[in-house]
């Protein structure tokens, strides 16, 4: 008789079982495809130097950091700070994506737009928003239509990629970075990275 | 009425109910669950015809047109694999936009025309829906190369 | 430094929660009164102190403080002021803020209107809120530190959401929330009966104000969503079956059973076990509410950009909470069977049946919200459960429901024959089927659903209005006045809300089947019907509001040649997200709405526009403010405020206390 007062509890635990389990389907935890594959390959105008590219290959031999930013995203104002102290500890270089820095931003229609002004919006806007917040990044590239950012995959701003010496996405990190997922998460993984070499 | 007798009614009644409402969820989830499907898949034809159900994706750029009658949108769903055509009547939520993500739930047509009843998109400017975020995330798994 | 002492004061909350939680607790097992007494001055002082920080964090949205981050995401110097107050609780870290504020306003309200209970009861209801307090102070300290600085503090904020820059937001959160935490008491009562095994027919009475208050704020706050959605997300839906809104009708419905439930313990002193379960139960959904909302598990953690910390707390805080409470059920409640006797044919058990069916809904309910949850966690496949689930499968449970809901007040306690009971509302019973026919044939929309549905609004007016007649010629010889102030204000309530869902359902029906739309393309000059009424564009010019810039339609909206009203839709860009935003406008009527949204600009001087007809959509938040109205009166009845510690009135249940 007594077992009758127990089927709520176990119904309870059943469901909490469940959201424990949808908690860690949290898309930050599944693997990207492009985990341990190399680096999609790409030259891009530089933020600080538009009329010169820059290539993923010129970052070969090191361990870096791919940051996907834009000024009209509000999460990146939130990460930016993490990122000022990140590249304040000179532990490895950051790379900026500029993504999609005008046609990103809901305010403008940017169909409208030729691509020169697109262009030139794009880099006024990027370098105002660095200077308000301060610039953590080694250098900065725009990709302005957003091609590079959908070979890496990216479907949200911000996210940030651990590319390793031989050109490999190694970690993939979705979203802001928090101090604490910079502390317990992404800087165990660099230290990982450099001591493989 | 004696008090097992009663006892007997209440908790016969009880499951006779409990029993009624579980074939009453069973057939509600027949029928009215809606599936959701990448792309890829409805390209692959792995989606049923005649049969509502959801695409989730970008919107393609340049894929935006309105017919003559001002109403009527055709626009292209892409999991930046295949690309879905979508026709729909009707007002569009504030935040469609090319090249943003969006979820059409409807019916596909024999001619792979996809007539979307209803158009979501998000309700945030970062971020996309779900379904649209799972929908790239397939088809980067597939290995699928950017078609733009 | 006014962030900083927010912060600090949150802090002190917390340490006060922790004495609130513990002490008394000790002192009730101990039988110490100087132990149990220390749980007032620290309930109030908890309120204190979190109305302190509230008070913090609203300064810093009032004097625009971008150094805080809270503020700089969610307001905005050109943000107007009433917007800049609201958005404290615009998002998490405010709306958890708003959470343990209403907790503690709570708390302070039991400390001050129990005055009659014994003090060790009061103590361990004021140990048990104490501990809910302490996990949500906790979780706002840990994760959601509203507090948290920028710095460099931002030139500029991101402006609140502009769905949420709407009067209704203004005041939907804190009745929500009234609600769903006002659950909280009565939850706190069943615990502290279940620690002290004192669940009598005293213990009942106690409740049952705290938790009609709580419900008529759940009601309200459920209604004024509702309303919300209807007039801003532009396109004329009263309610979506969306998680969010799930999660506030679940508890709903459980405190509705709850409601009935606590009238038959205290009447009867039957049903103790399920009661207790009830109200369990309502306080369990409101907290599972609250984490399907918050932890983004649901929507996506894409649309919850922060860290599944946040998540984990609250499972863990619902594990600790929820589980423990059933845990302490299952020990505990086995020790309560008993309680009056009834016969098959009683109020008692058309209750009884009410109650079950309510309960399966809420689960049905809860299962059709998490179901797609479910499957993804068995990898089994993305899907959505939309309203068609919900209305099959809500509409059969609620039926009976209602018809059961007009008819039992009918029924005597204890012990009724049925037959002559049958026989006296027959009549109402056959004419609500022939009004609910008649009317559908007269509107010429013959489908189940609306039949069903105007039969059901017809019988329990039909029924309501034979009760009150009844309820009349009881007291044969007193004038009328007389029969009515011998009225309990308590019998009024019941009625009221009863007929509320009468009204309710008029509604719902009605603005079902004859509900009309259109989407057409106009530019100046041009017209269009819609059920009798003609719209008439007269262009469209750009408008600044105080954070958005508009494109402002003029339309003006006449009938059988006579003006009725110019409606002013608008599209509003938000400058600071650039979000777009559709404005809807409305002409409100007792009978019917005009409701007005302007699409996109197709050409250089054409729009679309969507027309909607929305017959009898009021009388939707009609029968909810009679249902809210309702509770008011019940929760006022004499009998609770004349209440002194006494005896519980039915034999049966002095046996168990």
């Amino acid at each position: 008789m007594k077992a009758r007062f127990l089927v709520p509890l176990a119904l309870f635990f059943a469901l909490a079982g469940f959201l424990a389990f949808g908690l860690t389907l949290n898309p930050r935890e599944v693997p990207s495809p492009l985990i341990d594959k190399p680096a999609p390959a790409f030259r891009l105008a530089r933020l600080d130097a538009p009329e010169t590219t820059f290539a993923l290959e010129e970052m070969r031999g090191q361990v870096w950091l791919l940051n996907v930013w834009a000024s009209w995203c509000v999460a990146c104002r939130q990460e930016h700070p993490v990122l000022v102290r990140m590249a304040q500890q000179k532990l490895v270089p950051i790379v900026g994506l500029n993504y999609k820095e005008v046609r990103g931003d809901g305010a403008i229609d940017a169909r409208k737009m030729a691509p020169e002004k697109e262009n030139a919006l794009a880099i006024e806007r990027a370098r105002r928003w660095l200077g308000d917040h301060g610039d953590p990044y080694a250098l900065s590239v725009l990709d302005v239509d957003g091609r590079v950012g959908i070979d890496f995959g990216v479907y949200g701003v911000p996210e940030t990629f651990l590319i390793d010496s031989a050109g490999r996405i190694r970690y993939k990190h979705i979203g802001p970075i928090t101090p604490e997922g910079f502390r317990d998460v992404i800087l165990p993984r660099i230290e990982e990275v450099l001591r493989a070499g | 009425m004696k008090p097992r007798s009663k006892r007997l009614m209440l908790v016969g009644g009880g499951v006779a109910l409990l029993f009624a409402a579980v074939a009453l969820v069973l057939s509600a989830f027949q029928q009215n669950l809606v599936f959701f499907h990448t792309p890829t898949e409805v390209a692959e034809g792995k989606a049923p015809t005649g049969k509502t159900f959801r695409i989730g994706g970008l919107v393609e750029d340049g894929s935006i047109k309105r017919e003559a009658d001002g109403l009527t949108v055709r626009f292209a769903i892409t999991d930046t694999a295949k690309v879905i055509p979508v026709a729909y009547r009707g007002t569009l939520p504030d935040l469609f936009k090319e090249g943003k993500g969006a979820v059409v739930q409807g019916t596909l047509e024999d001619d792979g025309l996809f007539r979307a009843s209803e158009v979501l998109a998000k309700h945030d400017e970062n971020y996309m829906p779900p379904e649209a975020a799972h929908a790239l995330e397939q088809a980067h798994k597939a290995g699928a190369t950017v078609s733009q | 430094m006014i962030p900083e002492l927010g912060h600090f004061a949150l802090v002190l909350a917390l340490m006060l929660a922790l004495v609130q939680a513990i002490v008394p607790m000790v002192g009730a097992s101990r039988n110490r009164l100087a132990l149990m007494a220390v749980g007032r001055p620290a309930a109030q002082g908890q309120f204190f102190f979190v109305a302190f920080a509230f008070a913090c964090l609203t300064w810093a949205f009032v004097t625009s403080d971008f150094s805080v981050q809270y503020v700089a995401m969610h307001s905005n110097t050109a943000t107007p002021m009433y917007y800049r107050i609201t958005g404290v609780w615009g998002s998490h870290e405010g709306s958890l803020l708003l959470w343990a504020l209403v907790l503690a306003l709570w708390t302070v309200a039991v400390t001050v209107f129990s005055r009659h209970l014994p003090e060790a009861f009061l103590a361990r209801v004021l140990g048990v809120l104490g501990w809910v307090s302490v996990g949500f102070l906790a979780f706002m300290l840990v994760t959601s530190n509203p507090f948290e600085r920028l710095l460099p503090g931002a030139a500029e904020g991101r402006d609140l959401n502009p769905l949420l820059q709407d009067p209704g937001m203004i005041i939907h959160p804190p009745l929500l929330y009234m609600g769903y935490v006002g659950f909280s008491v009565a939850f706190s009562f069943a615990i502290a009966a279940l620690l002290s095994g004192r669940m009598d027919a005293a213990w009942a009475r106690w409740s049952r104000p705290w938790t009609t208050v709580a419900w008529v704020f759940l009601t309200a706050g459920i209604a004024v969503g509702s309303g919300w959605a209807y007039y801003e997300l532009g396109w004329g839906g009263w309610w979506f079956w969306d998680p969010v809104e799930n999660a506030s009708f679940m508890p709903w419905l459980l405190g509705t059973a709850l409601i009935h439930s606590l009238a038959v313990t205290e009447k009867r002193g039957a049903f103790r076990s399920w009661t207790v379960l009830l109200a369990i139960g309502a306080f369990s959904l409101s907290l599972l509410g609250t984490f399907l909302v918050r932890s983004g598990v649901i929507t996506s953690v894409h649309a919850f950009a922060t860290d599944p910390q946040r998540g984990l707390f609250i499972l863990a805080l619902l594990v600790i909470v929820i589980g423990g409470s059933l845990l302490l059920y299952a020990w505990r409640a086995p020790k309560l069977a008993g309680g009056g006797s009834f016969s098959f044919v009683s109020r008692e058990t058309a209750l009884l049946g009410n109650n079950v069916l309510l309960a399966v809904a809420s689960a049905s309910v809860l299962l059709g919200t998490l179901y797609p949850l479910f499957l993804d966690a068995l990898d089994l496949g993305k899907l959505s459960v939309g309203p068609p689930y919900f209305e099959a499968v809500f509409v059969p449970l609620m039926t009976p429901v209602v018809v059961l809901m007009a008819f039992a007040p009918f029924l005597r306690w204890k012990n009724d024959t049925l037959g002559p009971v049958v026989r006296r509302v027959a009549p109402a019973f056959v004419a609500s089927l022939v009004i609910g026919v008649g009317t559908a044939f007269a509107i010429d929309h013959v489908s189940v659903r609306t039949v069903l549905g105007l039969s059901l609004a017809a019988w329990v007016v039909l029924a309501s209005l034979q009760l009150l007649g009844t309820r009349l010629r009881e007291r044969a010889g007193v004038s009328l006045a007389g029969r009515l102030r011998g009225i309990p204000s308590a019998w009024w309530g019941m009625w009221l809300a009863h007929f509320g869902i009468g009204i309710f359902i008029i509604g719902v029906t009605l603005v079902g089947s004859l509900n009309q739309n259109i989407d057409v393309k106009m530019k100046n000059g041009q017209h269009a019907d819609l059920a009798g009424y003609n719209f008439v564009f007269r262009g469209v010019r750009d408008v600044a509001g105080p954070n958005y810039d508009a494109a402002r339609a003029t339309i003006e909206v006449s009938r059988g040649g006579i003006a009725i009203a110019t409606l002013q839709p608008e599209k509003r860009l938000y400058r600071a997200q650039g979000m777009p935003m559709t404005e809807a406008a409305l002409d409100i009527g007792p009978f019917r709405d005009v409701y007005v949204s302007l699409g996109e600009q197709v050409e250089d001087d054409s729009w679309l526009v969507s027309l909607y007809y929305k017959p009898f959509i009021s009388w939707i938040w009609l029968g909810c403010t009679l249902m809210a109205l309702g509770g008011i009166f019940a929760a006022s009845d004499r009998r609770y405020r004349r209440l002194a510690e006494r005896a519980a009135p039915s034999a049966a249940a002095q046996q168990v206390a």
